[in-house]
């Protein structure tokens, strides 16, 4: 069996910590670095990518493509500046596709 | 609506047997639609309570490491984890649900690493430091699982989109369709008998006449 490696994207403040684990960090800072760096984790063994909400925000298609295929698996973050509840809105959505209504959020109305 | 067809006993075995397969398809695309739905449901509630359990845990650890940014300098802070002593590897195996293939990890961390993830001597660090890696080191496995948790989710909800849409064309459309095709056929095919016996007699009724006459 291979090994995989982990991987997280975000602005450097916040990433940084994941190095002290071991973790393969891709500090980025805007749009096109991002998207950079998205394409060089595609090309390594990486099973799983943790993306700063901050940064996926920006750069939704490559990450829902990602997504897409069998590897990696995505993970939305919140960056250090706290959530932007982003990761739950995706699950909101899939549950709406999925289901047609939305089930699991609807006490809070919207 | 309805297929065009030649109103032939052929054609209508032939329809007949299209009806029967849609029918038989639907049933199964039922079923799956139903199983996946199941699943979807187990997984996206544990999805939605991880989630929740790892933005709290993680916002504190970023707490934890913003307080150890503001007390150390920037380059004590960037040296002590320059270089780390533990590597994260994940092994993959893929998981079918529903002939959807999921991946699913497994984190492989040696256990003295696990317990010490600070690569850094504590001389020159502050405590927060400390505290942040050490959350962040506990919830990895989580947030692996996390990740496998969303991507199956959405894996899923892609399916059973797909599998919806697929019902749906088979009920509201193929099945009236060819319902409706086969009516037609077997309706024209009576007519035409009937048209047929008709005609025999009216030919028996000239002939009789002539004999008679």
């Amino acid at each position: 069996m291979s090994m995989y490696k982990i991987a997280v994207v975000g602005d450097k403040d916040s990433i940084l910590g994941f190095k002290a684990l071991g973790v393969s960090t891709y500090p980025v800072t805007g749009k096109k670095e991002a998207i950079d760096a998205l394409r060089a984790i595609e090309k390594e063994k990486v099973a799983v990518v943790c993306i700063t909400e901050a940064v996926a925000q920006e750069i939704e298609e490559e990450v829902e493509r990602l997504q897409r295929q069998p590897l990696p698996a995505v993970a939305l973050i919140p960056n250090n500046k706290g959530s932007l509840g982003l990761g739950m809105q995706l699950i909101k959505r899939n549950a709406e596709k999925a289901i047609g209504a939305d089930i699991l959020f609807g006490k809070e109305g919207s | 609506m309805e297929i065009r067809a030649k109103p032939t006993r052929m054609e209508l075995n032939r329809l007949k047997g299209r009806l029967k397969m849609a029918k038989r398809g639907h049933k199964l695309l039922k079923d799956k639609r139903d199983e996946l739905m199941r699943k979807f449901l187990e997984l996206i509630k544990e999805n939605k309570a991880l989630r929740e359990q790892v933005e709290a845990q993680l916002s504190s650890s970023f707490a934890n490491f913003l307080l150890a940014s503001a007390v150390m300098s920037g380059e004590t802070l960037e040296e002590a984890i320059m270089y780390p002593k533990a590597t994260v590897n994940v092994d993959v195996e893929m998981q079918n649900i529903m002939s959807i293939h999921v991946p699913k990890l497994i984190v492989t961390q040696r256990e003295e690493e696990r317990k010490n993830a600070t690569p850094y001597g504590f001389a020159n660090t502050s405590g927060e430091l400390d505290s942040s890696i050490a959350t962040l080191a506990g919830i990895l496995p989580q947030l692996m699982r996390l990740a496998e948790l969303e991507k199956a989710v959405f894996l899923l909800a892609d399916e059973i989109d797909k599998t919806r849409r697929r019902v749906n064309a088979l009920e509201h459309i193929m099945i009236p369709q060819l319902e409706a095709t086969i009516k037609f056929i077997s309706m024209k095919l009576d007519e035409n008998e009937r048209s047929a016996l008709t005609r025999l007699m009216k030919i028996k009724d000239i002939v009789r006449g002539d004999e008679s006459a």
